[in-house]
């Protein structure tokens, strides 16, 4: 006979008892559900309702999500910090792109040898940690930064420099993936997979080393993990995250140049990380999704002030508010929140939960 | 022969340059261990603000001078109360971020009122100050940028020798607790430190403009050039900001000369990794860095 589980709800205290209870990821069924319900909602009923500007959006906001998870191990679990994760999401659009054009396979294909590729040249500027840390170690990525961008525009045989590379457009069995729809399910399963994949990392054996060497990198030593390469582990994993996302990114645009690979998106990234929340893959997604609506308001905004009579009559641009307004909202997370959205979600949450008796 | 001499020249009055701008962003991480990642917005906020006061105010040049020091120094003063000192304690990526945020902010501030174009100041500098050794010519700009730095190095090692504040400030950078518990005060130290680096800048954003007129763009990318410079140098030695600046220079010059003139923006962060695998305390810092 089978036995019926009954849905569980929160319990009115801390009852675990084991470690395997700690590790859950989801405290409740009920949680359970409501993600099932979410996710029935985006794949089944989102991509039909919304119109293809918002779709776009959305698909803009899953690919920046994948590369922000990846930046969020790195950074918010294993504790280095990377000034160079745009470098390597433009490493993974051109490894894609290569690949796609040159050896012409298919993006099934491409996509995870973009990954998987962006993780071997992440390894390689993540060498440094072996020597450095903290305030070095930024500083040694920030010069990752600078030479990968200086090698994908020089490299005018492989890249094509400034000209840019045009895509094909995905395949699979005779099966075109064109269009906003399509591109939808590609970006939103891959999401959804590599959520899975980092929520899961994070519980194994390899997550708890890097959760401890953050945390105090000497007495992670000393219970005998091999930081180096737990660190190499690392950037490899967050660099095939930021390859992932940025070969769906050039498919998704068909053609890329190198000028958005630089400076600016590396620290939009850490801004989603830090915005969403570090240490917290939800964060992760929270921050991208806060960041990239907040670059479309504000891109709308300014062109409509611009539009308003007297400040074109004044000759402003308004353009430069969008960079003012990033910073501000960097500079008061940091000083109001530094622990970003997963943290003001929490406290919802928990508001609701003990409401009426919050304390 | 004239070549390798005129690039020899043009790459000591780059570095000159760089180690100017450079020091100001190693007096803040001396003191607080802050790494600035704003620094290349100070510059250009000095820059402009001394342009504002000479074009615009219509004032004569020292005093716009003077000035525009007194509100850097106010400016750095704000900075660190507002923006710094909440975050004493924390952790490092908050620091950095918050200094990347600000360098945001300031450029966008700077583009809604000036825009990105070029600007100059009127010429000032005499032409006696220009030098001339047989065919090489060093103009005034240069002769002058070259007394300020040899003027600031002079008044700031006094400074940190001799004056009170200074020895405060030697103090806490080396060790905050320490120097809290025997009296220091340290808030004040830092809020003095931020101070004075702002003014640095200011003045090395003047003495840019001055050479290369002022833009925003340009000023804040100098602002990264900062990071080989103080590396090669050492973190920590204002002294080693002036020597790697001018190695630097004299590498990208010499790169741009004879290699290709594309390889001579990405040659000094090529350096940078190198030493920091080598040698990560640079030529003069302080030894201390713990491996990993």
């Amino acid at each position: 006979m089978k036995i019926k589980r009954k849905l569980s709800f929160h319990p009115c205290g801390n009852y675990r008892e084991t470690y395997k209870q700690e590790l859950n990821i989801f405290e409740t069924d009920f949680g359970r559900v409501c993600l099932g319900v979410f996710l029935a909602l985006l794949f089944f009923v989102a991509p039909f309702v919304l119109n293809p500007y918002m779709l776009y959006i959305l698909n803009i906001i899953g690919i920046t999500a994948i590369a922000a998870i990846g930046l969020n191990i790195l950074i918010g679990y294993t504790g280095q910090i990377s000034l160079g994760h745009g470098a390597f999401f433009g490493v993974g659009a051109y490894a894609a792109a290569i690949l796609a054009t040159r050896l012409g396979v298919g993006f099934y294909v491409a996509i995870p040898a973009a990954g998987v590729i962006t993780a071997l040249v992440g390894m390689i500027f993540g060498i440094p940690s072996g020597r450095l840390k903290g305030l070095y170690l930024t500083i040694a990525t920030l010069a990752g930064q600078f030479i990968i961008e200086y090698v994908l525009i020089q490299w005018d045989s492989l890249t094509k420099g400034t000209m840019g590379i045009t895509l094909p457009p995905p395949q699979i069995l005779g099966w075109q993936v064109s269009g906003d729809k399509a591109f939808f399910y590609l970006i939103f399963v891959s999401l959804v997979l590599m959520t899975w994949f980092a929520v899961n990392i994070i519980r194994t054996k390899y997550g708890r080393a890097f959760i401890a060497i953050r945390d105090n990198d000497r007495a992670a030593e000393g219970m005998g993990i091999p930081i180096f390469k737990y660190k190499l582990l690392s950037f490899g994993i967050s660099s095939f995250y930021a390859g992932f996302a940025g070969a769906l990114w050039a498919y998704y645009m068909v053609s890329i140049t190198t000028e958005p690979f630089n400076l600016g998106l590396s620290v939009e990234y850490i801004a989603m990380v830090i915005i969403g929340g570090m240490g917290n893959i939800p964060g992760a997604i929270f921050g991208a999704t806060f960041i990239t609506l907040l670059n479309e308001f504000l891109r709308y905004f300014t062109g409509t002030l611009m539009n308003i009579g007297f400040i074109t009559s004044l000759g402003l641009n308004m353009a430069p508010l969008k960079e003012f307004v990033f910073g501000l909202t960097i500079v008061l997370f940091i000083l109001l929140e530094p622990k970003g959205l997963a943290e003001i979600w929490r406290i919802i949450r928990s508001s609701f939960r003990l409401w009426p008796f919050s304390y | 022969m004239e070549f390798f001499l005129q690039l020899l020249v043009n790459g000591i009055c780059v570095g000159l340059l760089y180690g100017i701008s450079a020091m100001g962003f190693v007096m803040i991480f001396k003191s607080s261990s802050v790494l600035n990642f704003a620094h290349g917005e100070l510059l250009a906020l000095g820059a402009f603000f001394f342009l504002a006061l000479v074009t615009w105010a219509k004032l004569p040049i020292s005093v716009a001078f003077i000035l525009t020091l007194i509100g850097c120094f106010l400016l750095g003063f704000l900075i660190e109360r507002f923006f710094l000192r909440p975050l004493i304690g924390e952790k490092l990526i908050f620091v950095i971020m918050l200094t990347v945020g600000l360098a945001s902010m300031f450029k966008g501030l700077i583009l809604l009122i000036w825009g990105g174009n070029l600007y100059t100041y009127p010429e000032f500098l005499p032409d006696a100050m220009g030098l001339k050794f047989g065919s090489i010519y060093i103009a005034p700009v240069y002769s002058a940028t070259l007394m300020i730095s040899v003027i600031f190095l002079v008044l700031f090692g006094l400074f940190f020798k001799k004056s009170a504040q200074g020895i405060y400030m030697r103090s806490v950078a080396d060790n905050q607790r320490a120097a809290l518990s025997l009296g220091v005060n340290v808030r004040r130290v830092l809020a003095l430190s931020w101070a004075i680096a702002a003014l640095v800048a200011c003045m090395s954003g003047i003495v840019l403009g001055i050479i290369n007129g002022v833009n925003v763009h340009d000023l804040s990318s100098i602002g990264m050039k900062v990071f080989p410079v103080v590396i090669l140098g050492g973190l920590d030695s204002i002294g080693g900001a002036i020597i790697g600046g001018i190695i630097i220079g004299l590498l990208e010059t010499f790169t741009g000369g004879y290699l290709s003139p594309s390889l001579r923006d990405v040659v000094p962060y090529v350096v940078l990794v190198f030493i920091l695998m080598v040698k990560p305390y640079g030529l003069f810092g302080l030894v201390e860095i713990e491996r990993v």
